[in-house]
């Protein structure tokens, strides 16, 4: 997400869906579209059969690879070096959308003489302080630039969490959902890209040696087939034609994820995909409203609408935290409002000018809260309850062997979801009772199952993955004590408020002053959820808001999350507009409603000239009408409706009164799409291909062999694979099938679903089978550091061997959805995988590890403790 | 009325099995038996049976030579391996033109709808299982606690209602089309025409000939490769087609038995 927050201002899909039906080229990496989004992937067929070449890279032949026309097999873990190959060749073979790049990036920007490129320093930027494993990000700024925003989050960093300092700044990284990193100041342009200090110069020397040859050496692909995938995407893109690029977790879980995600937008805004029909970068998310759950965030750094949660001692007041937050230009400039009309949503009455709108009674960072961090801190003792929502962490998050570990050393444990999940039953019938490590008598854990409504039996809305929200009625009522999330958390709040009602503790005044009055009905008291929709649009003296740009700092507006503004516009539900295809334009602005303001394609200005005319008639979408002296289109414009392609911003201008009418990237402090990123993010300006943590190769690029800023945990829990260890020779990857979902809560238990894949099973090239002596249909053993587990073995052709460092490099793929309980039973893939993060995200490296794989089953009980403390002395003696 | 049925196309199939899962939910059919993995790629399900009346069949096998659209592993030039080539395919009834299920169906149970389809009433049925060798492509079948033949209505309790059958319902990439035959032959022509433009030439119908064995099905494929390939039989035949002929030939020998008979008698006398 901060990859394209920090490149575009945004971190959403920059697209929808249906618009990939007009591209010319689709490439899908990262990503295995038809069988995690076959209902979506009907557009990029539709796409197809009007013409379109299709291309998906990825390490595995899958369901996407069947109907696209060209499948590139490359090796897990080394897009970046595949990406900046595409730079490369498009700087080298200058096939950039010229106008395009000059006008709408900042490829003209002109850095400081100080910054030094990982071409100079091995692999790291100016910057790097080794003891902090920190980057000091001054050097990246502009040339006149004084200073970067500061970035905000945690206060101290934390011992034994590596990620510490970094994640200190880095917390901030979340926070560019709708919003770009804040610079001080516009910089100095060289609009020829001929300065050997600007942006453009830099992006090429940085990328000249992510030549064909060091990709095949890298990535495994011949030389041929890295040409022709440069050939199709620079033959499809500029003027009359446009590229889309599409990807997924197979991206975001690696400990360069975001890095991945900034390659991709640095070549598609060189070439000029974006804010136009048929091009973009569409983040597909993991599964439903998982774009929801970060604009309204159940991340820990985050307040609704990206705001960033306030450090503790950092953000005493609501001036400190906008003061270091707040860009000065571009929409971020009216962060002030933002935050007030959300204090006032949260405190409403009690939310006063001369209490600063009650700012003091938000939670403070004291430091890393991420998922993994928690479960170590479980397993110290210090975090004594859980509240597991929707989620399964003893299948479904890495290592779980220490997940299962911190569910049995917790007070007491809550778990909600459609099923009796494994993190239900882990003190029963969890792994660890197998191998002795646990014993039920001994697990203190209390732990309460509440069965929760799916969501045919309640109503309320899905963020979906290109940012639309769509209204969801209820069919039927929940059985049973099943109640919806909204039943469990305005219930548990009131009776929290009525326990803490005669309180006179200082520390309960947020809960007592916190407005918490929403009408119920029906025998269960069920709270409307359309009540908490025209809660999170926001209302001001004459009733609901229309759009973000009615929200106030003078305490007159409310808004719970300002990005939905206008959802409820005119007390109307527009996530519940359906107007059928068929009765509208191909965008169908009337069928639910998309942040922000309704816009379907993001910074759609871009799709017009710097004179505000259509790049071309093919690609025209949103234009400036001299005329009428506005903006208009097939979508809402992503810009100010009346601002012309002429406009000049007075010099001290702030907000979005500093940008010109050629910057289309209006979140952007600069209003430029950033091919450079001068701050934002913790792990560099630039991407540079690192290997993974875990990884049989070295790094054919740079001495500094994987991300400097990677977050690791030093815990005998979460013991890694020593990179380049014979003892684990494989690259393993871990995905998901069409027929189950994550961590099989919602299909395992299902007999429809169970009987199209019953078994956990592993995916073997005939080549490999043949090394190890696996048969097709018999069992493998497939070990890491972490655990070994048991899989079915699945000869295939569609796994092939990549030559890799001059050596021959074998893949398996490991479905992860399988768990101890269900119908569909079978060991849990992630158990092998170990916490290791991206340091902006905090997302685990799933997608790229190591492992070796034995014929036969695993051994059951001790004996399965004994192989993999074999395999550990093996590889600490293979190190020495 | 006029006929409706399926054409399914092969080349536009991810492989999703939404089908299977739809018509198992609509028809509330029984969950098979306790799972095992096939082995069969990603198919688990095996073949259409009393349970399964859509049936997603995976083949993994080398990519053709001619390289053409779609479906090809690595043709990027750079390499001298073969790509392979995931063929997906969703099986169905075939409502035959001449259905010999029907046929022989002693009790009348398997009728001709309005639609031009062929469905079972499950309340006639008595199990004598005669439709199950008769049909040509093996998909009705008994179930065994149950002792009654089943098999796809075509969705005949939607169609009355005007909706779609529920396979076709649910399918993203419109591989499933249902409609008018005739329309759907059409469409079907022209897309193998534009298909074999592209140069994919393995290309072509399947089920669509009113010349063939059976009449023509009322469901019919594209398919990337012959039938076989697909667990499909390449050139069906209606089993009863010959029952006419022989009854013709039975008869007339009766006929010559009695007057040879008869002859005998009348010359004995002379």
């Amino acid at each position: 997400m901060p990859g394209l927050g920090t490149s575009f201002g945004r971190g959403g899909a920059t697209t929808f869906q249906q618009d990939l039906a007009n591209a010319d080229c689709i490439v899908i990496q990262g990503s295995n579209m038809a069988e995690c989004h076959p209902v979506g992937f009907q557009w990029v067929m539709e796409a197809k059969l009007r013409g379109a070449r299709v291309i998906h890279i990825d390490p595995r032949f899958t369901r996407t690879s069947a109907v696209a026309h060209t499948h590139v097999p490359l090796r897990a873990g080394s897009d970046i070096a595949f990406l900046g190959g595409l730079i490369n060749y498009v700087l080298s073979n200058e096939l950039e959308f010229r106008e395009y790049v000059v006008a709408y990036t900042n490829a003209a920007a002109i850095l400081r003489e100080d910054f030094a490129d990982t071409e100079d320093l091995d692999g790291l930027f100016s910057g790097y302080d080794p003891d902090r494993r920190h980057y000091d990000v001054s050097t990246w700024a502009y040339e006149g630039a004084e200073e970067i925003a500061p970035a905000t989050g945690a206060g101290e960093p934390e011992q034994a969490h590596h990620g510490g300092e970094d994640h200190r700044r880095s917390a901030r990284a979340e926070a560019y959902g709708s919003g770009g990193a804040a610079v001080a100041a516009k910089p100095k342009l060289d609009p020829s890209l001929r300065h050997p200090r600007c942006v453009y110069q830099v992006l090429k020397r940085h990328f000249a040696r992510y030549t064909p040859e060091l990709v095949a050496d890298a990535c495994g692909v011949p030389p041929g087939s890295f040409l022709e995938v440069a050939r199709a995407i620079t033959e499809n893109s500029g003027r009359e034609r446009t590229t889309a690029w599409v990807y997924s977790v197979g991206w975001t879980q690696h400990t360069v994820g975001v890095q991945y995600i900034r390659t991709a937008s640095i070549l598609q805004a060189l070439l000029g995909n974006i804010g136009r029909p048929g091009g973009g970068i569409l983040a597909l998310r993991g599964h439903a409203s998982i774009q929801g759950s970060t604009d309204i965030p159940t991340l820990f750094n985050l307040l609704p609408g990206y705001l960033p949660m306030p450090g503790a001692h950092e953000h005493e007041s609501l001036d400190d935290y906008v003061a270091a937050d707040a860009g000065k230009t571009g929409f971020w400039g009216n962060m002030r409002s933002y935050t007030v009309s959300l204090l006032k949503a949260y405190w409403g009455e009690h939310a006063t000018e001369d209490n600063d709108y009650r700012f003091a009674h938000l939670p403070r960072l004291t430091g890393d809260h991420g998922t993994y961090k928690t479960v170590l801190n479980q397993i110290a003792g210090d975090c004594r309850g859980y509240f597991v929502v929707g989620e399964n962490p003893a299948v479904g998050s890495a290592n779980g062997r220490m997940q299962r570990f911190g569910l049995a050393n917790l007070d007491w444990l809550v778990v909600r979801d459609l099923q009796l999940v494994e993190t239900a039953t882990f003190w029963r019938n969890g792994p660890e009772l197998e191998t002795g490590e646990m014993s039920t008598e001994d697990i203190g854990t209390e732990v309460f199952f509440l069965p929760a409504a799916a969501h045919t039996e309640k109503e309320g809305t899905f963020t979906n993955t290109q940012r639309l929200l769509q209204w969801r009625h209820k069919a039927v009522d929940p059985p049973g004590d099943a109640r919806s999330e909204l039943w469990f958390y305005y219930h548990l709040g009131r009776i929290i408020r009525e326990k803490l009602a005669a309180s006179t503790d200082p520390r309960d005044l947020p809960v007592q002053e916190l407005t918490w009055d929403y009408p119920v009905s029906g025998p269960t008291a069920e709270p409307s959820a359309e009540a908490v929709l025209a809660e999170i649009n926001g209302a001001g003296p004459d009733g609901p808001l229309s759009a973000y740009t009615e929200l106030k700092d003078d305490g007159s507006t409310s808004c719970g999350c300002w990005i939905y503004c206008g959802v409820y516009a005119d007390g109307h539900n527009h996530a519940a507009n359906r107007t059928p295809g068929s009765e509208q334009s191909w965008v169908a602005p009337k069928w639910g409603w998309a942040w922000p303001a309704n816009r379907r394609i993001l910074y759609n200005r871009a799709s017009a000239d710097p004179d505000g005319k259509p790049w071309s008639e093919r690609k025209r979408y949103v234009w400036w009408d001299a005329g009428e002296g506005k903006w208009t289109g097939a979508d809402v414009p992503d810009f100010e409706p009346a601002k012309p392609p002429g406009f000049e911003p007075e010099e001290n201008a702030t907000a979005q009164d500093a940008l010109a009418g050629v910057d289309p990237f209006i979140m952007q402090t600069d209003g430029k799409a950033w091919l450079f990123a001068p701050a934002g993010l913790a792990d560099g300006p630039l991407p540079a291909h690192y290997e993974p943590l875990e990884s049989p190769v070295d790094n054919p690029l740079y001495g500094q062999q994987f991300n400097p800023l990677l977050q690791t945990y030093d815990s005998e829990y979460n013991p890694h694979n020593p990179q380049g260890s014979p003892v684990y020779p494989y690259v393993a990857t871990t995905y998901r099938l069409t027929e189950h979902h994550t961590a099989g809560g919602m299909s395992r238990f299902l007999p429809y679903l169970s009987e199209l894949q019953p078994q956990m099973f592993c995916e073997v090239s005939p080549e490999l089978a043949a090394e190890r002596g696996l048969e097709h249909g018999g069992w493998a053993t497939i070990v890491s550091e972490r655990s070994a587990i048991e899989a079915r073995v699945m000869v295939t052709a569609r796994v092939r061997p990549l030559r890799v460092r001059g050596r021959v490099l074998h893949q398996i793929g490991l479905p992860y959805h399988w768990g101890g309980n269900g119908i569909a039973v079978g060991d849990p893939a992630n158990d092998l995988l170990a916490a290791v993060l991206d340091p902006n995200v905090h997302i685990q490296e799933s997608k790229a590890t190591t492992c070796d794989v034995l014929a036969g089953r695993r051994p059951r009980g001790r004996a399965l403790t004994e192989l993999v403390d074999r395999y550990r002395r093996r590889a600490e003696g293979s190190e020495q | 009325m006029t006929r409706m049925g399926f054409f399914t196309d092969t080349s536009v199939c991810i492989g999703c099995k939404a089908c299977e899962v739809a018509c198992k939910e609509w028809n509330l059919l029984p969950d098979d038996p306790p799972p095992d993995l096939l082995g069969m790629s990603y198919d688990n399900t095996g073949a259409l049976g009393a349970s399964t009346w859509r049936h997603v069949a995976f083949i993994e096998k080398p990519a053709p030579v001619e390289l053409g659209m779609p479906a090809m592993g690595d043709t990027g030039g750079g390499t001298d391996e073969p790509g392979v080539q995931w063929l997906m395919s969703s099986d169905v009834c075939k409502h035959c033109t001449h259905a010999a299920c029907l046929d022989v169906c002693p009790t009348g149970a398997l009728f001709r709808t309005e639609f031009d389809t062929v469905v079972v009433q499950q309340d006639v049925c008595n199990g004598c299982g005669y439709c199950v060798p008769a049909c040509p492509y093996g998909v009705i079948e008994k179930r065994e606690d149950d002792g009654r033949a089943f098999k796809c209505t075509l969705c005949y309790d939607r169609l009355g209602s005007g909706l779609q059958p529920a396979c076709a319902t649910a399918c993203p990439t419109d591989s499933i089309q249902y409609g008018e035959l005739d329309e759907l032959r059409e469409r079907a022509a022209a897309r193998v025409a534009t298909l074999h433009d592209e140069g994919v030439a393995q290309a072509r119908l399947y089920g669509h000939d009113p010349a063939d064995g059976v009449g023509g099905d009322g469901a019919f494929f594209l398919l990337l490769d012959e039938p076989e390939v697909y667990g499909l039989p390449p050139d069906p035949v209606v089993t009863t087609r010959d029952l006419p002929g022989m009854w013709r030939t039975a008869a007339k020998a009766a006929v010559g038995v009695v007057a040879a008979v008869a002859l005998a008698f009348v010359g004995g006398r002379r």
